[in-house]
């Protein structure tokens, strides 16, 4: 028995995705900006793509502009926001994923200052300490809709309001959130959201940011001026196009999603409590499909190195600083014991998961745990 | 006649993806779908794998080393992050000063207007009418503050091939960091950076038959240049541009690369012959003119004006064949191609042009039939222009003086 149990660091393309894509991998090869047939066909494709992208968000089509992933997506928003202020303070969550956290501290060579806002210890913003940070001239508020590693969701209309209170443009990260819970740019009431593709079943190369059409943002890509002038180079039509596919089927597919994902997180976090499991951020509000654990006085690389041996693919905190070796900053921010933090796994599920693999994995769990352990003791 | 596809001499603009480049990238998207940043199971190192030996690939085809090749989106990301990196990195040691062509491709151009911006300046040199920079006005371009020089291997527009080699040795002497915009030149012309006096070198998949949205930036080791990462996150490609990357993409470009390695000598003589063969057949009608030098200039590339032709009407005409009046990047908009305009072609001259650009998978067939079509299309045409009838006449048109109206 092996299980892929990795769905937030990247989820498999969805077949129907696939046969959206194929077309226009070979075939229909046109650069979007030719006026020729070959151009227009690729033209019409990416728009189509756009309005599934819009209508997936519930914002209009002309709000999207596509990018080559989240991470570009994160650094044109705050660079692109921010150059047209005058430079005052970036707020970021302390728990946000590094590329929105960095853009903000390189901001720092151009005279912003960038500040990290609270979360409290099961990650949640701590709303005091926002308000508190408010009080000085603020650009930009960052914070992301669903933690990538606990999966806690934040209430990003709530922050949002405390951010146009105070003048400062709001910025939200929603790309572990797309395909996972309802996402409403309106209902969020910021100004700009990052989603990728590759978290919800499309190709890797695409993700978009979507824009309060009123502000104003300064490209991160300067050239031919496609996406209105907003995002330079030649469009990569078969990832928009499988980008499009897959917001399509993330939506219909919701409601079943988050059924069947919350019903294999029971099971597995039932099982993980009869192993005495810390279980980080499982109070609030979470993405249905996440799972972010730990065992105390047990060394998580050696965990999961264990896990990967028995077949199940799990992650030892987020993919981008999981070769780091440093405990993970969401859960020091939430106040974890760097000892505990330093031996946490994240289990995240898709639609392709069973029932019968979680039981398989948590049996392959217990049997490496008590290994462990034994091996603990034996060194003590 | 109206119901087949047109024939696709847009080579320039985008190639198709070699099915060979296809087949190797379907299981990147299917099976083996790992992010090839996570470290902790066999899914991401198979896709970190796969990257890698992609990597060298790219590497191998232009005589880099793998840890010289950083990945991108494509020529514009690697074009924007070589000159706002570069000039940003330097500019306190090196100065504010910034050198390329008005012929530059768009995000060449575009990126140096942004740092100007910044208050960085920057000289557009003009390049002669045949469309190559002379090198004594590059030298003289040269100040004590020039950080950055860009100067493009290939034209996109005309096809012509700048003096790398003479131009690196000129940064070289004067201490200018040497940027080169190589996205239509892969596969194209050999290109060996053990040898060349460059430091950045821009490429793109897309335009060697390789899948959009994939590029790469070369940035030299020995001696080493630094740049500033435009894009901050989990620290890829060790810290110069953050983003997972695309794995079936990076696949594609590497098998692109291997391909274009192994067949662009033999490629290349077999597409220099189709474009003799097309440039014969056009010159039989009169009044055309060749833009850009004919012997410095990729064998895929013809671009030419046909005068006394209105411009749109002439893109309308030749529906049966899939070319471009310009760039395809601006050719959105019907400015005349700043390209011709920086040759000294007239308005009417650069509006009456045609890029031509023959690939891979072009026939003898194609090639004659474009030739008759443009036969019969310019022949209409031109008898529908009182110009050419002013022309026939014996009157030199540039001496008219048109009464205002």
């Amino acid at each position: 028995m092996s299980a892929y149990l990795d769905h937030n660091s990247t989820t498999a393309l969805k077949t129907e995705v696939l046969e959206a894509m194929l077309p226009f991998m070979v075939h229909q090869h046109g650069n979007a900006t030719s006026q020729h047939s070959f151009g227009r066909t690729a033209r019409a494709a990416v728009e189509h793509a756009r309005e599934q992208v819009a209508a997936a968000v519930g914002a209009y089509a002309n709000q999207i502009v596509f990018t080559a992933s989240g991470t570009e997506a994160n650094n044109f928003a705050m660079r692109g926001i921010c150059s047209h202020l005058e430079p005052a303070q970036i707020l970021t969550s302390s728990i946000e994923h590094p590329c929105v956290s960095r853009p903000a501290l390189a901001m720092q060579t151009c005279g912003y200052k960038a500040h990290n806002i609270k979360v409290d210890s099961n990650c949640d913003i701590n709303m005091t300490h926002l308000q508190k940070l408010l009080a000085a001239p603020t650009n930009l508020v960052s914070v992301m809709l669903a933690n990538n590693e606990t999966g806690v969701i934040q209430d990003i209309t709530e922050i949002a309001e405390m951010a146009r209170a105070h003048k400062a443009f709001m910025h939200t990260d929603a790309v572990q959130a797309l395909g996972k819970i309802p996402v409403d740019f309106f209902a969020l009431n910021v100004h700009a959201m990052t989603i990728s593709s590759h978290k919800i079943g499309g190709p890797l190369g695409a993700g978009a940011l979507v824009l309060d059409k009123r502000i104003d943002i300064q490209p991160l890509l300067y050239g031919g001026g496609q996406e209105r002038g907003l995002r330079s180079g030649t469009e990569n039509v078969a990832a928009i196009v499988g980008f499009g596919a897959a917001c399509e089927l993330a939506v219909s597919n919701l409601t079943a999603f988050d059924v069947h994902a919350e019903n294999l997180r029971q099971h597995l976090e039932i099982g993980l409590g009869k192993l005495n499991a810390v279980i980080f951020g499982h109070h609030g509000l979470r993405i249905p499909n996440t799972s972010f654990f730990a065992f105390k006085n047990l060394d998580g690389e050696t965990l999961v190195t264990a896990l990967d041996k028995a077949g199940f693919a799990v992650a030892s905190g987020s993919a981008c600083s999981s070769d780091s070796g440093e405990p993970s900053h969401v859960l020091l921010a939430m106040g974890v014991d760097e000892d505990l933090a330093k031996g946490a796994v994240r289990v995240s599920f898709g639609m392709t998961n069973t029932l019968d693999q979680v039981q398989h994995f948590l049996k392959a769990l217990e049997h490496e745990v008590a290994r462990l352990r034994n091996l603990t003791a034996m060194a003590a | 006649m109206s119901d087949r596809q047109p024939i696709y001499l847009d080579y320039s603009a985008t190639t198709p993806v070699d099915p060979r480049v296809a087949e190797v990238m379907i299981p990147y998207l299917c099976e083996h779908y790992g992010n090839p940043a996570s470290r902790s199971h066999p899914y991401g190192w198979t896709a970190e794998k796969a990257v890698e030996n992609a990597r060298e690939e790219v590497a191998k085809l232009v005589g880099a080393d793998p840890r010289e090749i950083v990945w991108t989106s494509g020529a514009t990301e690697s074009n924007n992050l070589a000159i706002k990196g570069a000039a940003n990195f330097y500019a306190s040691t090196k100065g504010k000063h910034i050198i390329t062509i008005a012929t530059e491709h768009k995000a060449v151009i575009d990126a140096v207007r942004e740092l100007e911006r910044q208050g960085f300046t920057a000289t557009y040199l003009e390049p002669e009418p045949n469309g190559l920079v002379d090198l004594a006005k590059f030298k003289a371009a040269i100040q004590p503050d020039t950080v950055l020089a860009s100067v493009m291997m290939v034209n996109n527009e005309i096809g012509v091939i700048q003096d790398i080699t003479a131009i690196g040795n000129i940064c070289r002497e004067a201490g200018v960091i040497f940027h080169v915009d190589a996205a239509q030149a892969t596969g194209k012309v050999v290109i060996d950076l053990e040898n060349l006096p460059v430091d950045l070198m821009s490429f793109s998949a897309h335009k060697t038959y390789g899948p959009k949205g994939i590029g790469a930036l070369y940035v030299r080791r020995k001696p080493r240049i630094r740049i500033e990462a435009q894009m901050h996150g989990g620290g890829h490609e060790r810290g110069m541009r953050s983003g997972t990357l695309a794995t079936h993409q990076c696949v594609g470009m590497g098998e692109a690369f291997r391909l274009a390695r192994l067949e662009m000598a033999a490629e290349n003589e077999r597409i220099r012959m189709l474009r003799d063969r097309l440039l014969a057949g056009l010159q039989g009608i009169e009044e055309t003119y060749v833009n850009g030098d004919l012997e410095h200039r990729i064998p895929h590339n013809l671009n030419i004006s046909f005068n006394y032709v209105e411009g749109e009407s002439l893109i309308m005409a030749v529906k049966g064949i899939a070319v471009s009046s310009g760039s395809a990047c601006t050719s959105a908009s019907l400015e005349p191609s700043y390209v011709l305009r920086a040759l000294g072609r007239s308005d009417e001259l650069a509006h009456s042009s045609i890029r031509f650009s023959i690939g891979r998978f072009t026939t003898k067939e194609d090639v004659d039939y474009t030739i008759d079509l443009m036969k019969s299309k310019i022949e209409k045409l031109i008898e529908l222009s009182p110009l050419w009838e002013m022309f026939k006449d014996g009157i030199d048109i540039s001496k008219v003086e048109w009464a205002a109206h």
